[in-house]
């Protein structure tokens, strides 16, 4: 069983929805013992980091989410949630992250060509940096949908692929157990559900 | 490299898609539901629905058929029609929608799009814009084209951006249903004041209407129609292949 980890921020009816698709079974859910039980778990997430990181630490979901990713559990968060998993945003200020992946998440604004247009949205190729059980059933330059107006640097450690985006943004992070994706395998049609189908099945 | 988008409209009244169509493999032509996963499935990059219903009934429908389709089509939806309070927009993304398109409620209270942006993100706004000549001005209609506001277009959708609309429609009544390609001075001006995508709506014709928007202003988003698609006389399949090999960068898989 999938947690899908509900801490008030977005809309998870599609992303429940493509765990229906491929066969697994995901339950949206805030409660600590069901995430402990689960077998991986998603970190999803719309909106500003700050208030979302707010959010998971008053509900005291942080740390659980902190304690299963050291237990070796496979966690992968969605785009906020992937952001997230990073040590520090800035975002409308400095904000901490949950630190399990080594990095930090800045604005494509003042970073990337001023014609570029901000947020960054549509669909855009995928270039692999390095091996991954997530990327075992597509190929280099299948389109994925990305909506974002920040991104990670500073995670070479953990790049596992890139979004060409006047420079190369961050698109997959994988440490160990913990992934991320920038941006919405729930969105991006059948390659979407294929990297999810992976995520399922493990490594 | 970013891809540029090809949107398929569908309008919905009363729980069935208007205008009708034929397409192989489709049992039920104005069934909502089917002929998004047709489009899903043949290379649509985005859907759009708009909801042309009036009463509460088609309304209620409308959300149950929205709600099917997210839950089979992972492919990004865009909601309009009847959009005129953020309970509005509540309503439609419970449903699965991912952005929420505004028109004439947006020039009843231009508040509704910083509201709506500040709950849910610039991302989610879509200001749809239906404009035509005047006197040799760009004026703003309302009402699916029927009222003119007065309101000088480019200042309107630079406002609405300002605002926090996140991507802007741009549907020219002037090339709408004439099919002899879409409104490239229009869209050029538009282009030319925000810094957001802009999905150019309106006059697509065929393939070459396509090549021509995306040749002659490569920094236009995506294209979107609904009659073309609908009537089979091109498929979206077809179009891609033919503007790839014009050297424009589009999603194949």
């Amino acid at each position: 069983m999938i947690a899908i980890v509900d801490y008030g921020v977005g809309n998870l009816f599609s992303l429940k929805s493509s765990f229906k698709m491929i066969g697994e079974k995901a339950i949206v859910t805030s409660d600590k013992s069901v995430i402990e039980k689960a077998d991986k778990i998603i970190l999803p997430g719309v909106g500003a980091f700050g208030d979302a990181a707010e959010k998971l630490r008053q509900s005291g979901l942080d740390k659980v989410i902190i304690s299963e990713a050291e237990k070796g559990k496979d966690i992968m968060g969605i785009c906020l949630g992937m952001q997230l998993l990073f040590e520090k945003s800035y975002e409308y200020g400095e904000h901490n992250g949950l630190g399990l992946i080594k990095g930090e998440i800045v604005p494509m604004e003042g970073r990337l060509d001023k014609d570029l247009k901000i947020p960054h949205i549509g669909w855009n190729g995928l270039h692999f940096k390095k091996d991954s059980h997530l990327l075992k059933y597509i190929n280099e330059n299948d389109c994925v949908y990305f909506v974002h107006s920040y991104f990670g640097i500073h995670c070479e450690d953990s790049l596992v692929a890139t979004a060409e985006y006047g420079e190369e943004v961050t698109a997959i992070v994988q440490k160990d157990n913990i992934m991320g994706c920038q941006f919405h395998p729930e969105k991006s049609g059948n390659i979407g559900l294929l990297i999810l189908k992976a995520f399922c099945e493990g490594k | 490299m970013i891809t540029k988008r090809i949107i398929p409209c569908l309008d919905v009244r009363d729980g069935r898609v208007v205008k009708g169509m034929n397409f192989e493999g489709i049992r039920d032509v104005s069934s909502p539901i089917e002929l998004a996963d047709y489009y899903s499935k043949n290379g649509a990059d985005e859907l759009v629905f708009y909801d042309i219903t009036a009463s509460f009934e088609g309304r209620k429908l409308f959300s149950d058929i929205l709600t099917e389709v997210a839950s089979k089509i992972f492919i990004p939806l865009t909601v309009g029609g009847g959009i005129n309070t953020v309970d509005d927009f509540d309503r439609v993304l419970k449903c699965g929608a991912d952005k929420v398109s505004v028109n004439s409620g947006a020039i009843k209270n231009p508040n509704l799009i910083s509201e709506a942006a500040k709950r849910y993100g610039n991302q989610c706004v879509v200001i749809s814009a239906d404009v035509k000549r005047v006197d040799g001005v760009f004026r703003v209609f309302a009402k699916g084209g029927r009222e003119n506001t007065g309101m000088e277009a480019l200042s309107w959708i630079k406002h609405c951006v300002e605002l926090g609309a996140g991507e802007v429609v741009l549907n020219s009544i002037d090339t709408d249903g004439v099919k002899k390609g879409f409104d490239i001075e229009m869209l050029s001006k538009v282009l030319s004041i925000v810094n957001v995508p802009v999905i150019a709506s309106g006059g697509a014709g065929g393939i070459k209407d396509y090549i021509d928007l995306f040749k002659k202003l490569p920094t236009v988003d995506a294209g979107l129609a609904a009659s073309i698609f609908h009537y089979g006389e091109v498929t979206i399949k077809d179009l891609k292949q033919e503007l790839y090999k014009n050297g424009i960068n589009v999603r194949l898989s």
